[in-house]
């Protein structure tokens, strides 16, 4: 689905991602881990083709179709999604009228009203969002979780074909990750894919890791299954950085 | 046919003059008493009329132009007479208004519209049908909704009560020019405790010859009444001229309310100096919705005179500025009686080089113990090239006021754009949508059909530009 070869990317002139690799399959859930610095978020402004990173050597195709060519809207229309670490707040526009319209615009066509509140209210219901905030300005005034949870319903209601979700479950509560984790596993299916950027393997709980990569200084440094998640998380980077270093 | 232009247009005016009286305009620079007085005998004013136009004259001509705000200096004040006359030569057709204008009815449906109305078939906003099926229960309550050629013919001791006592034209030169010149407008008498429902619109005004750019609009609602007045500027007005002076009376009796929305969307070669003022007594309430998109230069400062304990005023305020526009607008409140409060909430947007102003006054009198204020003013700008710029004027003259100033200005955040580009919506829809975001407390205050045009406007002045 995705194919990211010798990927090389710089913001203000400064080379963040250097050489990367990553190939993600139909129906996979990837985790990239890796320290703060190292490029992770990098990496997901550049696959959705944030104005200010510039790609500087490399491809990225999704579905045979290279992506680099492609503006973000178009990237998003061809079923890329990004959950932002930290949404923006945008007065003015309700969290409905903001689906809605990303609906509209993803299907070309009109999305009728009263079953799209429908749903939109099924699915709120599942991420134990208080039904008011459809009608909330998107995400003025919302709470660290309140946001994430915002992320994860636009998610669930556009249905992407990659799901990128950079912290998704960073600064939230035991509750709330459990919340989140359970939100993107009711995404998930054989026909999508996720790449998740965490800290903690609380998120994971309720997926199946297909693989995880570990990205130190803008490459990836090793490649591995659901238990470099767990090493990861008992012995840190320490032994990677090193690698780097040598 | 050759498309009309502006210079067209001046050269036109000037050659209908030259055909009705050549030596008596040639031989004066600027607006003559002779003027005044055929005006005056054309519209059949009582003598107390003429009177008051000779008078207003007078102070024109001893006052200057203001020193301050946008530059008006394109008005060219000895070819007043230019302004003043081309009442005959107004076009009547939609071909004959300056294209920008012509285009923009056209995408909005107005033209369209208006035949709906003028066939009496109406959708469930038409406005009037619902007025004339209203209108009877309204005289039999004894409310005056009329025009002013009608008001001063039909109500004259109540025109000559208030008619610009609140706006005297000492004012200033364009009050004083308004009182030697106005030329239609609008006439309201809401008698006391009567509750009017429905809104009035004065889209009628259009289609009647004569209602200049000099129009006057009275509004009186009595003690214990109730009323929504909504002004169509945004509708066609038959314009070729390049000076607007309206004014704008109301008067906000005991325990009153008024409630008065107005979108201004005036040709881009509009001088629109235009002056509005409420007058509100003991427990009495005036709300403005005001828009301004159009002109080349607006200076509208409603104000509202707090004169009456407990006294309170709302405004509520968007203005939009573009290519070549400098719209210096805001509000002014006279906190005048003890325990009055003010409420001022306004958004300026500037694009393409516009210039936005936002400028307000607010004063205290010593007699207002007890005055609340607050003030929120929002400025965006769309590019590097444009201009915004707020100038709020305070002057509190007692200790236990409690005013309360917010101001901010920006920019569309890229971040946000992304934001919206990420879920699809395409770069251009993303900018409209913030815009219409930033509006939108705004906008939630608009009667429905403005507010569906103010979006349509916005949507038209961000078209093509980005």
């Amino acid at each position: 689905m995705l194919e990211i070869r010798n990927l090389r990317a710089a913001v203000d002139g400064k080379e963040i991602l250097r050489g990367l690799d990553l190939t993600v399959g139909c129906g996979e859930v990837h985790v990239i881990l890796g320290p703060n610095g190292g490029g992770k978020s990098t990496l997901m402004n550049v696959l959705m083709g944030h104005p200010k990173y510039e790609v500087v050597g490399g491809t990225i195709t999704f579905e045979g179709e290279d992506l680099l060519g492609l503006k973000t809207f178009e990237r998003a229309r061809r079923g890329l999604f990004l959950s932002f670490q930290t949404p923006e707040e945008i007065p003015g526009i309700t969290v409905e009228n903001m689906i809605r319209t990303s609906m509209q615009a993803m299907s070309g066509g009109k999305v009728k009203y009263l079953e799209f509140r429908k749903q939109l209210r099924a699915m709120m219901t599942e991420l134990k969002m208080d039904p008011s905030y459809a009608r909330r300005y998107m995400n003025v005034g919302f709470s660290g979780g309140e946001k994430k949870r915002s992320e994860i319903l636009q998610l669930l209601m556009l249905n992407p074909k990659l799901a990128l979700l950079d912290e998704t479950d960073s600064g939230l509560d035991v509750d709330a990750v459990q919340i989140v984790s359970s939100g993107v596993a009711k995404f998930h299916n054989e026909n999508n894919s996720c790449v998740i950027i965490t800290h903690n393997a609380q998120i994971l709980k309720y997926l199946t890791v297909d693989a995880a990569h570990v990205l130190i200084d803008g490459r990836i440094v090793k490649d591995g299954g659901s238990e470099l998640v767990e090493q990861i998380s008992e012995e840190g980077y320490g032994a990677f950085a090193e690698a780097v270093d040598g | 046919m050759a498309k009309k232009t502006y210079v067209e247009d001046i050269e036109r005016t000037l050659y209908d003059i030259k055909d009705e009286d050549r030596s008596v305009y040639k031989s004066h620079a600027g607006l003559t008493e002779e003027i005044i007085r055929d005006i005056s005998a054309r519209k059949n004013d009582p003598p107390w009329m003429l009177e008051f136009r000779l008078k207003s004259l007078e102070v024109y001509h001893s006052l200057s132009l203001p020193t301050w705000g946008p530059d008006i200096s394109a008005l060219d004040m000895d070819r007043i007479v230019t302004y003043v006359k081309p009442d005959a030569p107004m076009v009547g057709s939609w071909d004959e208004l300056p294209d920008d204008i012509k285009n923009t009815f056209d995408r909005l449906g107005i033209p369209e519209a208006e035949k709906k109305s003028l066939a009496g078939v109406g959708a469930q906003y038409d406005s009037e049908v619902v007025y004339h099926n209203v209108q009877q229960s309204l005289v039999d309550d004894g409310v005056v909704y009329t025009d002013m050629e009608s008001a001063l013919r039909d109500y004259e001791d109540i025109v000559r009560e208030y008619f610009m006592t609140l706006v005297p034209p000492k004012d200033h030169k364009f009050a004083a020019l308004h009182g030697a010149v106005w030329s239609g407008g609008s006439f309201v008498y809401v008698p006391r405790g009567v509750q009017v429902k429905i809104p009035l619109q004065s889209y009628f005004r259009l289609n009647a010859a004569g209602a200049g750019q000099f129009e006057h609009t009275l509004i009186i609602v009595e003690p214990g009444a109730s009323l929504h007045f909504i002004e169509g500027c945004s509708a066609p007005k038959y314009n070729v001229t390049n000076l607007h002076a309206g004014c704008v009376e109301l008067f906000v009796k005991d325990g009153a309310r008024l409630r008065y929305s107005t979108i201004e969307n005036w040709s881009r070669n509009m001088m629109n100096l235009n002056t509005k003022r409420a007058l509100v007594e003991r427990g009495g309430l005036i709300e403005w919705v005001s828009g301004s998109f159009g002109s080349r230069v607006s200076m509208l400062y409603p104000c509202s005179v707090l004169h009456g304990e407990g006294a309170r005023c709302e405004f509520t305020g968007v203005t939009f500025a573009s290519r070549g526009q400098s719209l210096d607008t805001g509000a002014s409140v006279i906190h005048a009686a003890p325990n009055t409060s003010a409420n001022i909430n306004t958004r300026t947007i500037s694009k393409s080089g516009g210039a936005a102003t936002y400028r307000s006054a607010v004063k205290v009198t010593k007699k207002a113990s007890n005055a609340k204020c607050s003030v929120n003013c929002e400025s965006l700008m769309l590019d590097d090239e444009s201009r915004s710029d707020t100038l709020p004027v305070m002057d509190i003259e007692r200790g236990d006021a409690d005013i309360g100033h917010e101001a901010k200005i920006g920019r569309i955040s890229e971040e946000a754009i992304f934001y919206l580009t990420a879920r699809g919506i395409d770069e251009n829809e993303a900018r409209a949508m913030i815009v219409r975001g930033f509006v939108e407390p705004i906008a939630k205050e608009l009667p429905l059909e403005y507010a569906v045009e103010m979006n349509n406007l916005i949507n038209l002045e961000l078209e093509g530009s980005m």
